[in-house]
């Protein structure tokens, strides 16, 4: 989706055309501007990102300096009180908790759905079924909060009742009945916002398993799940590792939604059906307006281990890309 | 290529909106001042309804502070506004910590707090305050309702000691015995109590647990603080978060400034303090609260200390007064007189009775007569 030029670059022309722009020697002009114009755009990227990073290491500098807590291990955020004491273990906790449970939600489905409509579903379907899942992406996430909050919230008491009564004594899955307002259904919420993303990019992965391929098993009497799993989903899966990636750097950075869902707390508490919680997004959002310039430095301080960590999991999607190159989702 | 000039045709053309845009607003400004008599005229009319609002300095009154004291100011600034349209009001709902801190490096003009400046806040106020030093003035208070959610349960009376084991567990169902006593004629059903609270630092949470401390210390043994003390439970960011909360849960029940209450349409829980009738959260009887106040502050300061424990007929004890704090001399020459003139409008009769209607409780009127009068003295 933002990927450096160097992916953009699309399969080499058939011959016919190179040799047609070739003879065209009157938009050399034309070719310096635009080459120049998109090299500034490379540029600009580069130093957008650095001024981003100085300006919140140095603001992040400012809170760490007066921190009374230690930063990664004290549970409180309490950075306006005098003297100030916060950290981020709840937050990173509660950011990897509800992304790893969108994750094994949304990218089983999100597969499922890829293969659906590549697949399986007749055209008449599919087409319709795509367009369903990009408006999806259309939401604005607060919208998602808010269906989270009045909907979602309540609706899932049963469920997870349900989860109490037979798997509550993992601890991990015990329920009390109180509105869940829980990093589970954070969870839930980010899974279905991150469909969207993890489909499309699979969806086009899976497209372009080469014909031959999959004619060929066929040819071997192999049926059409035998097709999928000895060539769509070999060929697919760096594709789909890369698309997953994207999705959790999506989730580990919604904000509005998981503020709007979530009940904030400084317990860190393996009941993850429980309400309570936070993650690094939600706590800017939620402390934002009524901090100090302290408390605005201190809250830029946890913006940059989000930003370390969403750089982290990007950079992976990258590094996955670039080794099959040939097979890359980013060009969807 | 044709698409491109066209493209470039209209980039012209949008510049050339732009800057005549441009142009016509510096005209604009220039008119502002020509036409400053126009406006007062059409504003003579809000401006007899708001009553005797005396106008003076110029240019713009910046303010911060507590953002629960945000919608009566925003409703004195519409109405100051529309008589005097030299000074422009900006308050910042940032908080009363923030706010105070921002009066203090000489950011802001005053500021607005839930709570009256500390002993060594006022040691730091001798330095932006030349030859003074900074000064509470009451201005608005508000009762700290209890609302909550629960299905088929219209009316409730609870007492202090009852209010802090529902907050703080120990009663854990509507139908427990403690509440039925209170309420022998109430059908309270069999639903678990989910307590919220605010899960940012607020003067309302200060307030309530100040409240809760000071008349139920077994019951309440954590001190008055911003953040709630308990672990755990349900919360949410804001009064208009904790309000909606309750609005969705039956069983809820949580406390928020009363104009939240009423927006959500919650209902409100009736304290037993003692009185002969149990106590309901309304402006009047927060107002009655004020009233039994005592004042502690040495003149001109004027803070006040509540008496939480009051068995005064019709006096809403959680009460929030919220104070404008100020220099008593050394205040900024160049925004002297808009403050005084505005805070002089809100302190006034006509300034009282305007923030009823979005839910604050006037000062009594002997208070606000005096506060009027500390203002006028302001140098």
């Amino acid at each position: 989706m933002t990927a450096p030029p160097t992916d953009k670059e699309t399969p080499a022309p058939p011959p016919s055309q190179v040799l047609l722009s070739d003879a065209k020697g009157s938009t050399r002009r034309g070719d310096k501007i635009f080459s120049g114009l998109s090299k500034g755009s490379g540029i600009t990227l580069l130093l957008i990102m650095a001024a981003i990073a100085a300006f919140l290491a140095y603001r992040a500098s400012i809170a760490l300096a007066d921190n009374e807590g230690n930063f990664l291990t004290t549970f409180e955020w309490d950075a306006n009180s005098i003297p100030p004491k916060f950290g981020i273990a709840v937050l990173a906790f509660g950011t990897v908790v509800s992304s790893v449970v969108a994750m094994v939600i949304a990218v089983p489905i999100a597969v499922g759905i890829a293969l659906f409509i590549t697949h399986y579903a007749p055209r008449r379907l599919a087409a319709p079924i795509a367009y369903v899942i990009d408006l999806l992406a259309a939401v604005p996430s607060i919208v998602y909060g808010l269906w989270g909050a009045l909907f979602l919230v309540p609706h899932l008491v049963g469920t997870y009742e349900w989860l109490d009564r037979y798997l509550g004594w993992t601890v991990v899955l015990s329920f009390d009945g109180t509105a869940p307002r829980s990093l589970m259904t954070a969870g839930i919420l980010l899974a279905v916002m991150i469909l969207p993303i993890i489909t499309n990019v699979s969806r086009e992965v899976f497209a372009q398993t080469p014909r031959l391929q999959e004619e060929a098993a066929l040819a071997l009497g192999a049926t059409r799940w035998e097709v999928i799993r000895m060539t769509v989903l070999p060929f697919g899966r760096s594709g789909v590792i890369s698309a997953s990636m994207l999705g959790l750097g999506r989730a580990l950075g919604e904000t509005m939604a998981v503020a709007t869902v979530l009940s904030p707390s400084a317990l860190l508490s393996a009941e993850i059906l429980q309400a309570g919680g936070g993650t690094f997004a939600q706590n800017i959002a939620a402390s934002f307006g009524e901090s100090g310039q302290f408390g605005r430095d201190a809250l830029i301080a946890s913006g940059l281990v989000l930003f370390v960590i969403t750089l982290v999991v990007n950079g992976a999607a990258r590094l996955i890309i670039a080794r099959r190159k040939e097979y890359s989702g980013a060009n969807a | 290529m044709k698409s491109q000039s066209k493209i470039r045709y209209r980039t012209a053309a949008g510049i050339l909106a732009l800057s005549s845009a441009l142009v016509l607003s510096a005209c604009g400004s220039d008119d502002n001042s020509d036409s400053g008599d126009d406006k007062g005229g059409s504003g003579e009319s809000s401006a007899a309804a708001g009553g005797d609002i005396e106008c003076g300095g110029s240019g713009e009154l910046l303010a911060s502070g507590a953002s629960s004291q945000d919608n009566a100011v925003q409703q004195w600034v519409a109405d100051y506004q529309a008589a005097c349209s030299d000074v422009t009001v900006n308050y910042k709902p940032v908080g009363s910590g923030a706010g105070i801190e921002e009066f203090l490096n000489g950011q802001t003009a005053f500021a607005g707090s839930d709570s009256a400046l500390e002993p060594e806040e006022v040691e730091k106020s001798k330095e932006v305050c030349s030859g003074g030093q900074g000064i509470n003035l009451p201005m608005v208070g508000g009762p700290v309702a209890i609302a909550y959610h629960v299905e088929g349960v219209d009316e409730l009376v609870l007492d202090a000691e009852t209010l802090a084991n529902v907050f703080n567990g120990e009663i854990k169902n509507w139908n427990d015995e403690a509440i039925a006593k209170l309420n022998p004629d109430a059908e309270l059903p069999d639903t678990k109590i989910q307590p919220v609270h605010r899960s940012d630092e607020s003067g309302t949470t200060e307030n309530f647990t100040a409240y809760l401390n000071t008349v139920v210390k077994d019951a309440w043994p954590d001190e008055a603080d911003k953040k709630w003390p308990i672990e755990g439970g349900q919360a949410a960011t804001g009064s208009a978060g904790v309000s909606s909360q309750v609005k969705q849960t039956d069983g809820a029940i949580s406390y928020m400034e009363i104009s939240h209450a009423e927006s959500n349409d919650l209902a409100t829980v009736k304290l037993d303090t003692g009185a002969a009738e149990p106590v309901e959260a309304t402006v009047e009887n927060a107002s009655q609260a004020i009233a039994v106040g005592e004042r502690v502050g040495e003149a001109p300061d004027m803070a006040l200390e509540l008496d939480y424990a009051t068995k005064e007929d019709g006096a809403y004890p959680i009460t929030l007064v919220t104070y404008e704090i100020a220099c008593d001399k050394g205040n900024k020459p160049e925004s002297l007189d808009a403050v005084k003139s505005f805070l002089g409008y809100t302190a006034s009769e006509a300034g009282q009775q305007s923030i009823v209607e979005v839910g604050y409780a006037p000062l009594p009127a002997e208070m606000a007569a005096e506060v009027v009068k500390t203002i006028d003295t302001l140098s």
